[in-house]
């Protein structure tokens, strides 16, 4: 099942890509192939591999149950809102609760999270920042 | 003799304390990556890509840094492979079989020795491979014309599914997702922009240190998160008596012989298209225990089943290096990885790097030979310091991981747009790898979709629009030939396995 829904979604895409291909303007500058023929070609694989995997689909893999499920969802999150919330409150601040949370959600306790997000902040902060020079993002305190 | 002549002016490019210093760094650092559970060589150097780019190293300096990484993953992956029945990446599978039952019979340490040993033989002669025949590979290379390099592109995704998936149609499709993200941004030669979505960000297409930093790293993150407390993967792991880290003598003459065909072996599977390292220590592994398993010692902790596989899978990384730097198309994911480097410093490999960037190539090789040296010395002493860092538990390891790998790219670019990309491939990874596509294909696509489409318009336009003019030479005859028994033999000899298993 997971293989056809994974199948019918590369055939959508595939027919996305043909007609986007078709509505690329051409240029006066122009070859013989032009740029529109590549995408149509790659558009063709797509839809082709989409079928073949339609009719022949593989056994489903495992997918995660609920709770893992939220899980991910979670720290999908939590890399959105770092990425956020990085240039406004800058890289320390950031990292050590991106981490924190990403240890956290890792097994680790709520403690054991708030050191280890400290410390891996602090060292790739030593590291890349202070010993190699990085640029890092700055928040409004400089760090 | 101009090969040596070119290998010496190499030598004193890499003889630098500078450089030296870096392969050192680098083979250290390659060891720890290939060590830890869920950092491969791919997703090792793919991280650390951004971050020599974001310092501001010089190519040559640079190459050495990544490319003794590599190397140093190929021997660190082994570590813990023996000790915890974990293989670090994908090649050191083949010597959890019988390095994990040699440890568990008492010996780690003569196994943790003799793999190192066999790394070391099967990683020198493969740069010497590398030596005498990338520049026959180069000669060949001259005679390529666009049509031809559009069909050698063509064979190396042909063949690039049939071994690394099941599925000849997963991996088709994922070299055609990867082609098809790199035709976002401005086309390069008549400059109209395409799926671009009216994105300023996509313009310039998508940068593919971002994919491949999300498809490898972010995805890993993912799939720790999603395994964590349910048994699989490793959560850290207790420290392991060592016993003594010399092997006997009469071992290594025993293993001389399997080190030696895992070598060959490896080597020719590393340098084929699509094969790469994985193959390598697979069928080095296979063979060694055709020819030698005549009392049934395999599999229950026999030494030469240790030294095949890790002579095969370190031949494989070198012979890899052949068609990547001769032909510029890369054979497996690491060395996909290390061709993304290679561009990102400004640097296409091919036929012409050997004649106008000899200095890099040379360089390079020679940064091999002394990284190789380094890392059997480094390894045989100091083997006790990395299975120490095996013990550092996965939910500090994987948090620093993606943090790190945010600052590469953000150290590039300095925009969170990059970033937020990045986390959408990653998420894309996690998805792909529970399908079961693999991810070298989209790696490879991304890399080479703008060669592969300029070859193509370039044929075209030569031959003024003549489709013909794509299979007009013998050699694009033959490589189209290759292609087509490439995708088409695995389906083949699948269909053959299972009717003869039913």
């Amino acid at each position: 099942m997971s293989d056809r829904i994974f199948a019918s979604i590369c055939i959508a895409l595939a027919v996305l890509m043909g007609w986007g291909a078709t509505i690329i303007e051409e240029s006066f500058i122009q070859d013989p192939l032009g740029p529109k023929a590549f995408p149509l070609v790659i558009a063709l694989v797509l839809a082709a591999c989409g079928v073949a995997m339609f009719l022949r689909p593989d056994e489903d893999p495992v997918w995660p149950h609920r709770r893992k499920q939220i899980q991910l969802l979670w720290t999908i999150g939590a890399m959105i809102l770092y990425v956020q919330f990085l240039p406004v409150v800058g890289f320390l601040v950031a990292t050590a609760i991106g981490a924190g949370f990403l240890s956290w959600q890792l097994g680790a306790s709520v403690k054991q999270a708030c050191w280890g997000g400290f410390s891996i902040s602090v060292c790739i902060y030593v590291v890349f920042k202070l010993i190699l020079g990085l640029s890092l993002a700055r928040g409004p305190f400089g760090f | 003799m101009d090969t040596l002549n070119a290998l010496a002016q190499g030598f004193s490019v890499a003889l630098t304390w500078q450089n030296l210093g870096l392969a050192l760094l680098g083979c250290f650092l390659g060891t720890i990556i290939g060590a830890l559970p869920g950092l491969g060589p791919s997703n090792g150097v793919a991280i650390l890509i951004p971050l020599v780019f974001s310092i501001g190293l010089p190519a040559t300096p640079a190459l050495i840094l990544l490319t003794s990484v590599y190397y140093g993953a190929m021997y660190g992956g082994r570590i813990s492979s023996i000790l915890l029945n974990i293989p670090g990446d994908e090649p050191a599978m083949m010597t959890t079989l019988d390095g994990f039952p040699m440890a568990q019979k008492g010996y780690p340490g003569e196994a943790l020795a003799i793999s190192g040993i066999a790394s070391f033989v099967g990683a020198f002669f493969a740069t010497w491979g590398l030596v005498l025949l990338a520049p026959q590979l180069v000669e060949v290379a001259l005679l390529f014309g666009p049509a031809e390099y559009f069909a050698l592109f063509t064979l190396a995704f042909a063949t690039l599914g049939g071994l690394s998936s099941k599925n000849q149609a997963k991996a088709a499709v994922a070299a055609a997702i990867g082609l098809g993200i790199a035709l976002i941004g401005v086309d390069g030669q008549t400059g109209v922009p395409r799926f671009t979505f009216d994105n300023m960000h996509f313009y310039d297409g998508i940068d593919f240190l971002v994919a491949i930093v999300g498809l490898f790293a972010v995805s890993e993150v993912l799939v720790f998160v999603e395994n964590h407390g349910t048994g699989q993967g490793a959560d850290g792991a207790k420290t392991v008596k060592l016993g003594r880290i010399t092997p006997p003598w009469s071992m290594l003459k025993q293993t001389s012989g399997a080190m030696g065909r895992g070598t060959l072996l490896g080597f020719i599977a590393g340098v084929l298209p699509g094969a790469g390292a994985s193959l390598g220590s697979f069928i080095a592994y296979s063979l060694e225990k055709k020819v030698s398993n005549k009392d049934d010692t395999f599999g229950k902790g026999d030494p030469r089943g240790v030294a095949a596989p890790e002579a095969g899978n370190n031949a494989a990384a070198g012979g890899a290096l052949v068609p990547m730097l001769a032909l510029g198309v890369p054979g497996s994911g690491t060395t996909a990885v290390l061709l993304a480097m290679l561009l990102t410093l400004d640097i296409t490999p091919g036929p012409l790097l050997f004649t106008k960037n000899p200095d890099v190539v040379w360089g390079l090789v020679a940064a091999l030979f002394i990284g190789n040296a380094m890392l059997l010395a480094m390894n045989i002493p100091m083997v006790g310091l990395f299975v120490r860092l095996l013990t550092i538990p996965a939910k500090y390891l994987m948090p620093g991981v993606a943090m790190i790998s945010f600052v590469g790219i953000y150290g590039i670019s300095g925009s969170t747009f990059d970033l937020m990309v990045m986390i959408g491939f990653g998420v894309l990874g996690w998805a792909l790898r529970k399908l079961e596509v693999p991810l070298v294909p989209v790696i490879l696509g991304l890399l080479l979709g703008a060669q592969m489409e300029k070859n193509l318009r370039r044929a075209m336009t030569i031959s003024d629009g003549e489709i013909s003019a794509l299979v007009a030479s013998p050699l694009a005859i033959g490589l189209w030939c290759a292609a087509i028994i490439g995708f088409v033999l695995p389906i083949l000899v699948g269909r053959y396995l299972r009717y003869k298993a039913n």
